[in-house]
């Protein structure tokens, strides 16, 4: 497990926890003993984690051995059937869809996804997109929209790719086109930020009527090292560029730019995928069902109204 | 613009002033020096190769609207500091220096013109304001631009020049693009023409939202059309990138626009094509 210097308190507490857990199993006296060391960890783990700084949380939502998209998957569905392609010219492994049963009831489903060895990371091209993987995001979308399937996805990015071939291949078209097709879409969308969710090709995938993220989720226009190389000449300020551009969950909370913070469990998403899963899968479940009730054209004027809204000037 | 001997010797300062006035000006394409007004004349065309230099907001309303005439919408939208942005420079500062130096509250003008007779919705980008980025008052605006032009019936001819998304609003201007875009559908959904006119340059957030979603795409030549910028996407694959990459030609022949159009035959070709799809003028 890769170890942030500033998570070190925080990954020794909590395994102590799980080394008491393991002891009590087979010893049943350490059972109440385990209850409060393991309340006591919690509590202690959010108090470090309490004061971190933005570019902390970029650093977790970055974080290696974070849940991924496909990590997601196993846990809150079934019956998953992933689909390839964009029928136009390639697959691109950096963005997985599919169907799969979200408590019963069909779902498609669209998530960025990294890897975790190196060459899995290659392969994946780090979870940054070329066309061809936001034009099977879109075919996806309007395959969903005709079968009435609710649409979740998980955004999990650097950023869409920038290279000679993405250019090529209309990178800026086919962004565009995954926001038209969001935004025509008759059923209902959940977008969940996961990790970092940067911005054109994480908004390929964030064009909902409900967009949750996660504790220690990021959602920017541009990546604070970018943003620093941009003002200062100097990518190392990306410290002092996350706190300035209000990219973690609670300033998107107040900007409006999301609807609800997933909680994440103690020490972050992957100090426990499991609950963290669990987490996730209530607020998508809340979400849906407070979506279940609008016909598919309130669901399209939901989603144009809940953007339409977003901004700030003077009028 | 560099001149080639910017102190002449000998020259005394009054002289050099009138230098200043602009007089005479260097073409960037062929290094001609011509007389300034051979230029303004010809909407900063360059009479002897071609090259195209940046037109000013009213230059295009001059060029391509009857009379120069726009009925100017939502013109009092300005822009405000909802992350208490600063670099250096506090956001605020930015806004009034680009104000001042633009003539108008933000970095889009747009409203109801008439083209050969026909009425249409307009929207201008201003790169002098800022690079032309978008931030909530441009998104607002080219939302406003797709809506009015839903409600009155009206084709839209949009003009970008911008940088993309302008980064002191952050997250919000990110926003805009799913908001623009969600509009441009509304007029789709009512049947109505959106020209979408690509300037040098349209880059990032602007040219990933609805730059590229035009019933037709026209660029003028060499305009610089993309997703990354040039030193992005350099010092990503850390090559150098081919000659003319990601200019108007390029994009033409991988099919992302329909035309490349010359400046000067701009308002001709806008006017043939919203004859072939209307609204059709009734009346």
């Amino acid at each position: 497990m890769y170890v942030l210097p500033f998570e070190k308190p925080v990954v020794e507490l909590l395994t102590r926890v799980k080394d008491l857990r393991e002891l009590a199993k087979s010893d049943q006296r350490l059972t109440t003993e385990l209850r409060r060391l393991e309340d006591k960890a919690g509590k202690l783990a959010r108090e470090l984690f309490a004061d971190l700084s933005p570019w902390q949380k970029v650093q977790l939502s970055r974080h290696p051995n974070r849940p991924y998209t496909l990590d997601y998957v196993e846990t809150l569905f079934t019956d998953w059937m992933e689909l390839s392609g964009d029928r136009r010219y390639a697959e691109d492994a950096a963005i997985v869809c599919g169907l799969a049963k979200f408590h019963g009831k069909s779902v498609a489903v669209v998530g960025h996804q990294k890897g975790r060895s190196t060459k899995d990371k290659v392969t994946r091209n780090f979870g940054q997109a070329h066309p061809e993987g936001n034009r099977k995001a879109c075919r996806i979308y309007e395959m969903a929209s005709r079968f009435g399937l609710p649409i979740l996805t998980f955004i999990d990015t650097p950023g869409a790719y920038p290279g000679i071939g993405a250019e090529e291949r209309g990178q800026s078209e086919a962004i565009g086109a995954c926001l038209a097709a969001m935004s025509r879409a008759e059923v209902p969308i959940v977008a969940t930020i996961i990790g970092e969710g940067g911005s054109g090709g994480a908004l390929a995938l964030g064009v909902a009527n409900r967009v949750h993220v996660l504790e220690y989720g990021t959602y920017s226009v541009i990546s604070p090292e970018g943003c620093a190389s941009i003002l200062w000449k100097d990518g190392s300020k990306a410290d002092e560029a996350a706190t300035r551009l209000k990219i973690t969950a609670p300033d998107l909370l107040r900007l409006g730019v999301v609807d609800c913070i997933v909680d994440e469990p103690a020490g972050g998403a992957h100090q426990d995928p499991a609950a963290a899963a669990r987490l996730v899968d209530t607020a998508l479940w809340t979400a849906l069902r407070e979506l279940e009730g609008l016909s598919p054209a309130e669901l399209v004027a939901d989603r144009y109204q809940r953007f339409r809204a977003i901004g700030a000037l003077l009028a | 613009m560099t001149w080639p001997q910017r102190k002449p010797a000998g020259l005394d300062a009054s002289e050099k002033k009138s230098f200043g006035k602009g007089v005479f000006r260097k073409c960037d394409g062929c290094d001609e020096t011509l007389p300034a007004e051979d230029f303004e004349v010809n909407f900063e065309v360059c009479p002897k190769c071609g090259k195209h230099h940046k037109l000013s907001a009213d230059g295009w309303r001059e060029l391509v609207l009857d009379d120069g005439k726009l009925d100017e919408w939502d013109a009092h939208l300005a822009p405000t500091d909802p992350l208490q942005f600063t670099d250096g420079k506090a956001y605020p500062d930015r806004i009034a220096t680009a104000q001042k130096n633009a003539g108008a509250k933000e970095a889009i003008e747009i409203g109801r013109g008439h083209l050969d007779g026909r009425p249409i919705a307009w929207g201008s980008f201003l790169f002098a304001f800022m690079g032309g980025s978008m931030g909530s008052v441009v998104g607002e605006k080219i939302t406003r631009l797709f809506e009015r032009a839903v409600t009155e019936r009206l084709p839209v001819v949009l003009l970008q020049a911008s940088g993309g998304a302008r980064m002191q609003e952050g997250i919000l201007s990110l926003m805009q693009m799913a908001k623009t875009v969600g509009a441009r559908e509304r007029l789709r959904d009512a049947g109505l023409p959106f020209m979408s006119v690509l300037l040098h340059p349209t880059t990032g957030g602007v040219a990933a939202s609805f730059a590229l979603l035009g019933d037709v795409n026209i660029a003028e030549p060499k305009a610089l059309i993309g997703f990354a910028g040039p030193r992005v996407i350099e010092s990503t694959i850390r090559q150098t990138l081919p000659e003319g990459f990601q200019r108007s030609e390029f994009l033409l022949a991988h099919g992302m626009i329909d035309r490349i159009c010359s400046r000067l035959e701009m308002k001709r070709e806008l006017s043939v094509l919203l004859g072939h799809l209307g609204p059709q003028a009734h009346g």
